[in-house]
């Protein structure tokens, strides 16, 4: 297997964002002191988007896939401050302040279940199960916005047959980490936590299923779901859990976060359909982030060659 | 106190305090203060700023009657036009940024989302409110049936509040807030009433028991 990227790198030498920020945060003083604000510095801290951005290591050799979309990039600014993760509040702009606290140092995942080799793996031993692919794929949040995201990882089912599923293993059920010092927020969040998320086998193991470590040519920001995640592309935003702590082979449907708090809203299926409307809003439509006009939003969020034949014959109204 | 209240630069001041939040808007529109999201930014700002102009004018005759501060009236119709203003932007937002008077799409909205429904039925709620606010219409309508109709603020803030819960997907925290200002407001004048009614009640029955009990 051919490994893109250098061997005595790991996981922990991490450039600090810190040196970046700084250097921001000295331009933004600058531009400040220029424009003579006389509004002052706090209308200024107010209107302009904060920089707490936590990403660390810039990967390197990274291949490209032909899975990437061509369509126009979001920008970093705009993926790592508008962000879902209720852990860090509900706010669209919460994650972006308060996900520093999340710890990703000695980050370990544990694959377990159905599956012949059990086991629990490192940030380090991720890095190297396959090599690292940049993947642009549209993201379509159930709410009715979308983004293009540059993500850093490589197909899920690397993973999955690294840890060889039984022939008992139907469904993969996942597991966010969950710490309430680390995540002060989640208790307003309405939401039972740690997050859980599920997929069929077949959905997990489908090559578009991406074990994500990175976007934008680095490592995971926090609220962006570091230190790895799901990236299910052709789901809304949901389905693809965050700052993944469980992995479980299983012979049942697992349960999932929003299924459980909603089941009418939020089905475990959750496949992008603009002809299933969300209960309270349309899904025939959605706003592409930095665009203000909707544009129609795609069955299976553009992605039905790759995906469709797994639904055959499916009542997708049914199993929205 | 009372000069304060009465003195017509105090109208001026309170004026501009309230076209604040639309300034603040309009700033941020220009420095990139808008987020990731604009339009629902607009529809978000918007929105509360209506909902909470709704609890100042409601706020208006409970402080007039608590601090007796009757002068307080010299606010009420402004900080109403206000919550008005808000809600005509929050509308406008909607037809125009985020459905772009796509009429079908629209009408949908309403007809099928309780959310919307209840929003839409607040804004219409407001509209003969802020057309009959002018003292001509008090006149025309004379004071008890303009009174009347008035109270429809009553239900516009409660369907505010309504909306603003079933919109939200799990963190109620906000609506929760202005839902239980609102109802303060409400009670108090549920409260108010009932004691009026008995004090008024009281009144007329005292004259027979002083008559049941002359005077010896």
């Amino acid at each position: 297997m051919l490994i893109h990227k250098a061997s005595d790198l790991t996981y922990a030498d991490v450039t600090p964002k810190s040196v970046y920020l700084d250097r921001r945060k000295f331009l933004q003083a600058m531009g400040i002191a220029s424009a003579t604000a006389v509004v002052g510095q706090r209308l200024f801290e107010v209107a302009a988007p904060s920089e707490n951005v936590f990403a660390g290591t810039k990967f390197s050799g990274v291949v490209k896939s032909p899975f990437s979309t061509t369509e126009k990039q979001n920008s970093y600014e705009d993926v790592t401050h508008y962000n879902n993760f209720y852990e860090f509040g509900t706010d669209k702009s919460d994650p972006a302040k308060n996900a520093h606290k999340l710890k990703t140092a000695n980050w370990m995942v544990s694959v377990e279940g159905d599956v012949a080799k059990p086991r629990k793996i490192t940030m380090d031993e991720i890095l190297k199960i396959a090599p690292l692919e940049e993947r642009i794929y549209r993201h379509r949040c159930v709410e009715a916005w979308s983004i293009v995201v540059p993500w850093i990882g490589f197909s899920f089912s690397n993973l999955a047959k690294l840890v060889e599923p039984t022939s008992k293993a139907q469904f993969v059920a996942f597991q966010s980490s969950y710490d309430r010092g680390q995540m002060l927020e989640a208790k307003w969040a309405g939401i039972d936590f740690p997050y859980v998320e599920g997929l069929r086998l077949d959905e997990a193991m489908n090559p578009l299923t991406l074990l994500g470590v990175g976007m934008y040519g680095e490592s995971l920001p926090n609220q962006d779901g570091a230190p790895v995640r799901m990236v299910i592309p052709w789901k809304y935003g949901f389905k693809s859990i965050k700052s993944l702590v469980k992995i479980k082979f299983q012979s049942k449907m697992p349960p999932a976060t929003w299924n459980l708090a909603a089941s009418n809203e939020y089905g475990f299926y959750s496949n992008v359909n603009p002809n299933v409307d969300h209960p309270r809003w349309s899904q025939a439509k959605e706003r592409r982030l930095g665009e203000i006009l909707k544009r129609n939003t795609l069955m299976f969020n553009g992605y039905g060659d790759q995906v469709a034949s797994m639904y055959n014959g499916m009542d997708l109204k049914k199993y929205y | 106190m009372r000069a304060l209240l009465t003195s017509k630069w105090t109208k001026v001041v309170v004026f501009f305090l309230c076209l604040i939040p639309l300034a603040a808007l309009v700033w941020r529109a220009f420095h990139n203060g808008l987020g990731a999201n604009p339009v629902e930014f607009i529809q978000l700002t918007t929105g509360r700023w209506t909902l909470r102009f709704l609890v100042f004018t409601l706020c208006i005759t409970p402080f007039r009657k608590l601090l007796s501060l009757p002068d307080l009236i010299r606010f009420r119709r402004m900080l109403g036009l206000f919550a008005f203003s808000y809600v005509c932007l929050h509308f406008l937002t909607y037809l125009v940024l985020d459905q772009f008077f796509d009429f079908t799409a629209i009408w949908k909205d309403i007809a099928k989302r309780p959310f919307i429904t209840v929003g839409f039925l607040g804004f219409l709620l407001l509209l003969p409110l802020a057309i009959t606010s002018t003292a001509g219409w008090i006149r025309r309508l004379g004071g008890k049936r303009w009174q009347m109709l008035h109270r429809g603020i009553y239900f516009a803030a409660i369907a505010g509040v309504i909306h603003y819960y079933w919109k939200v997907k799990s963190d109620v925290r906000m609506p929760i807030f202005y839902g239980t200002l609102v109802g303060i407001l409400l009670l108090w004048r549920l409260g108010d009433w009932f004691f009026k009614r008995r004090s008024a009640a009281g009144a007329t029955l005292s004259p027979q028991h002083s008559a049941a009990n002359p005077p010896s």
